[in-house]
């Protein structure tokens, strides 16, 4: 029988039981477990909480609570003039974790960055295939495309060669995807014919060392006292894995936990007015929107497509589907990315105007489909709820609406076909913090037909993204970006519904701890008073 | 007796193929691609699809699938999870034994309180008692087990802070664990107050599995006793002057206990979809969830691996029944 605890030996472990009640111990109450602690491996936010965060560091990363991109284990880099060449200077004197199966001979340098992305895309690396190793996100963000090679110049510098310029490309390289590994490791546990240990007992350079974990029950951490950073401010982190949510507030609220995630939003207020507990939030880097089939008449007429969103009650759906976690929507992209575009002026709420201009477009007795996921997300957490109050809505303005649903395979993939019969519920959560991420992904020209919904492809707006693509700097990206988005509101290819609001609850005596809007917990710099 | 353990043991094998069948065909016939799922709304290109087609075995005609799946299955590799990318053997049995234990001592409690109470009740048949018991058990068998969980989180643990709100063990608590079983692994591991604190955990989701179970066994035993009260042989030993406790005790439930050791073994089978809801709500790491999760995702080796080992101790259960019975009954033996 394979009891999936790993141990770090015995002594230790009575050892800490022994010095816990001494000891600070934040205890996370999660709403999963995680898929496994390798990051690039899988793509969901529960494995990167318990994976890239605490254990491991990547080139760059965002600063907690922004997403702003800023040194890590590369402490600056720069890139040539034409922008195909990135190079990293490597932070010196970083120690990577033991474990009682390994303990580094050396500090992390060159050979490990290459490691990291070579196992990732290059299909002879021994590490390419194991676990099962799909390499989604390194696949999602482009980079067998976009990564040409990569050369170790010395010890401490790479340099990344691209085949084409990417501002975003230092953005992908904070993504939990790229989180660096250690070689060392990697290559004595080939030796040992056990190479998913990788995967299963992680070694990283981050603020906390992966002690155990029980699957589907709890994962512990100890603080790394060799960390190169600002050191953990607890001694031990534990993930007690509690998947419903009335638990979870249940066990914050007896003391079982310090932290918890995911509340239910209709279970906010009583903990806003619990003495026991402090709720914290934020909005999400996501937006849930309708995306008219542009190809298809009469959703090809701009003007159409404005009165159909001005007879949309966003509020009312604010307030029934989300129940307050969430907020309305205007721009494709949510108000903490950077180049969000404030003086957008969203299309009111007018369904008297919305019926006029339906008639001064020749449209009578319409009649459409709306599709409704089969799935909550945080971006809209009752599509079915939305779907029936748009409905209603649309109807009071002369458009009969029939709502139809998929199981979530299904409406994945009929909803981007381009002769696709209806507007489609459907949503999206950023992964780098970078503009282009929403923007290109979902509107795009090169996304007709795949994540492009709306099948809407518009030159003006496509050039702008293009440009705005291969320039270096923010300060030069941003004004390009916002004017994307006033042309996104003149031609309206969607109707912006909602931002959600992420909530964290976590008890009076936490302190330090940051939402962070990229949708990660992060615990290093969270004590207790 | 052996020849009949024989014969029982035969219809064994048609029903594991037949399992291997139904498990292989009931994932596959539900809608959606399990690429496209994984990919989720971030999409992927066709060519990445098909690649990922060739990389699971999608690609081949379903029979081959099924054929090497069988094969794998024979050599006792159930496949990798496609979300984890562990082997499924290994998943499985890391989470079967916090289902066994906490099946096990549900039944317990079920069959401690319900074998009592539908005794109780068939000798007091159309009393007070009897209809006290009744009526409870018929609300116990009609409790959702969603809302009574809760309803016990927070009475117990919420207001009267008596038992923790989930989980399987005080976090300060960290041993090996050896069986899986954590009674036994923490009484093993000698450290004071892990015992009792395994014990306070496993309170609530025993009683919240159990009570379904209780209350079928407490009606049917009363039933079953009712039947055997009232025949003859009965008549007789009261006529023979044997004490009240040595008819019913002896004599009656000897024979009521045939349907009652069905339900009982039927009863596996609601325990294990119990265990679902059960194991979410406390947080309890079994199977129960996994396969749950698995089917949202359509994690296909980890769906009909799951439901392959569950049916083979559905069935495995049942088979010891079916020798129970030639046990209890030596005319069932016989025929």
């Amino acid at each position: 029988m394979n009891i999936k605890t790993n141990i770090s030996g015995l002594a230790f472990a009575l050892a800490f039981a022994a010095s816990a009640a001494s000891a600070q111990t934040l205890v996370y109450c999660s709403e999963g477990s995680p898929e496994g602690f390798d990051p690039a491996l899988y793509t969901s936010g529960t494995t990167f909480d318990a994976s890239s965060h605490p254990i491991y560091n990547q080139l760059a990363q965002f600063k907690v609570g922004t997403t702003e991109v800023v040194p890590g284990l590369a402490e600056s880099w720069e890139i040539s003039a034409d922008g195909k060449e990135v190079t990293f200077h490597l932070r010196k004197g970083v120690k990577f974790h033991s474990n009682a199966k390994f303990t580094p001979s050396r500090d992390f340098n060159a050979d490990d960055v290459i490691f990291s992305f070579n196992r990732q895309g290059n299909a002879d690396n021994p590490y390419n295939k194991v676990s099962g190793g799909t390499w989604e996100y390194y696949a999602g963000m482009s980079m067998p495309d976009l990564l040409k090679s990569i050369e170790k110049v010395d010890d401490y510098t790479v340099i990344f060669h691209l085949n084409h310029p990417e501002a975003p490309f230092i953005a992908d390289m904070a993504m939990d995807f790229a989180s660096i590994m250690s070689a060392e490791y990697a290559d004595k546990m080939l030796k040992a014919g056990t190479p998913e240990m990788l995967n299963q007992a992680p070694i990283g350079t981050g603020p906390f060392i992966f002690q155990a974990y029980q699957k589907d029950a709890v994962i512990r951490y100890l603080r790394n006292d060799a960390y190169w950073g600002p050191k953990a401010k607890v001694d031990s982190l534990v993930f007690a894995i509690t998947p419903d949510a009335s638990v979870r507030y249940q066990k914050v609220q007896a003391g079982e936990c310090h932290v918890m995630a995911y509340p239910n939003p209709a279970d906010v207020q009583a903990m806003k007015d619990d003495p026991n507990t402090v709720v914290m939030e934020q909005e999400g880097l996501n937006v849930g929107y309708l995306a008219y089939n542009t190809k298809v008449a009469p959703f090809d007429n701009p003007k159409v497509r404005k009165a159909l969103n001005m007879a949309i009650d966003k509020q009312a759906i604010i307030d029934v589907v989300f129940q307050g976690s969430g907020q309305i929507a205007k721009n494709p992209i949510p108000p903490t990315m950077w180049s969000y575009n404030n003086a957008v002026v969203d299309d009111p709420y007018d369904p008297a105007a919305a019926k006029e201009a339906l008639a001064n477009e020749g449209v009578k007795d319409l009649k459409m489909k709306i599709w409704a996921m089969p799935v909550q997300r945080p971006y809209n957490p009752n599509a079915r709820r939305m779907a029936e109050l748009m409905q209603a809505d649309f109807a009071k303005v002369g458009v009969e609406v029939e709502v139809v649903s998929y199981e979530w395979g299904e409406y994945l993939s009929r909803s981007k076909e381009l002769d696709r019969d209806g507007a489609v519920l459907l949503g999206w959560t950023g992964d780098n913090g970078d503009p282009d991420n929403f923007l290109a992904v979902l509107l795009g020209c090169d996304g007709v037909g795949a994540s492009n919904r709306a099948q809407w492809c518009y030159k003006p707006f496509d050039d702008l993204l293009k440009e705005a693509k291969v320039l270096p700097t923010q300060a030069e990206r941003t004004p390009l970006y916002e004017q994307a988005q006033v042309i996104f509101k003149q031609q309206a290819p969607w109707a912006t519904i909602a931002h959600s609001v992420v909530f964290m609850t976590m008890r009076p005596e936490v302190e330090g701890y940051v939402v962070h809007p990229l949708g990660g917990h992060i615990f290093d710099q969270v004590g207790l008073k | 007796m052996l020849k009949y353990f024989g014969s029982r043991l035969l219809t064994f094998l048609p029903t594991f193929i037949g399992v291997t069948l139904i498990s292989f065909a009931f994932i596959r016939v539900l809608p959606g691609d399990p690429i496209i799922v994984m990919a989720g709304e971030r999409g992927l290109t066709e060519a990445r699809y098909a690649e990922l087609m060739t990389q699971f075995g999608f690609d081949q005609p379903i029979y081959v699938q099924y054929w090497d799946y069988f094969i794998g299955v024979l050599q006792g590799d159930l496949g990798q999870s496609f979300v984890t990318k562990k082997p499924v053997w290994d998943e499985f049995f890391s989470l079967f034994p916090a289902t066994l234990e906490l099946s096990i001592c549900a039944m317990i409690f079920a069959v401690l309180l319900g074998l009592p109470a539908g005794i109780i009740a068939a000798v007091n048949r159309g009393k007070f008692l009897d209809r006290a018991l009744m009526s409870t058990a018929l609300v116990g068998y009609s409790m959702p087990i969603f809302w009574w969980a809760l309803l016990l989180i927070i009475v117990f643990s919420g207001n009267l802070n008596w038992t923790p709100v989930s989980g399987r063990i005080d976090l300060i608590y960290y041993f090996p664990s050896a069986s899986g079983f954590i009674l036994i692994d923490s009484l093993a591991s000698g450290q004071k107050g892990a015992f009792l604190s395994a014990v306070r955990h496993l309170i609530l989701p025993t009683l919240v599995l159990g009570t379904i179970p209780l209350a079928v066994i407490a009606r049917q035993t009363r039933s079953a006793m009712l039947e055997v009260l009232g025949e003859d042989y009965i008549r007789t030993a009261r006529a023979k002057g044997l004490t009240p406790a040595r008819i019913n005790g002896i004599h009656a439930l000897r024979n009521a206990l045939i349907p009652v050791i069905t339900v009982i073994g039927l009863s596996v089978g609601t325990l294990l979809a119990g265990a679902i809801l059960t194991e979410t709500i406390f947080s309890w790491p079994g199977i129960g969830k996994w396969m749950v999760d698995s089917i949202f995702r359509r994690d296909y080796p980890v769906v009909q691996g799951g439901l392959l080992l569950i049916a083979v101790m559905v069935m495995v259960v049942n088979l010891t029944v079916d020798v129970l019975y030639g046990v209890i009954n030596p005319k069932i033996r016989k025929r």
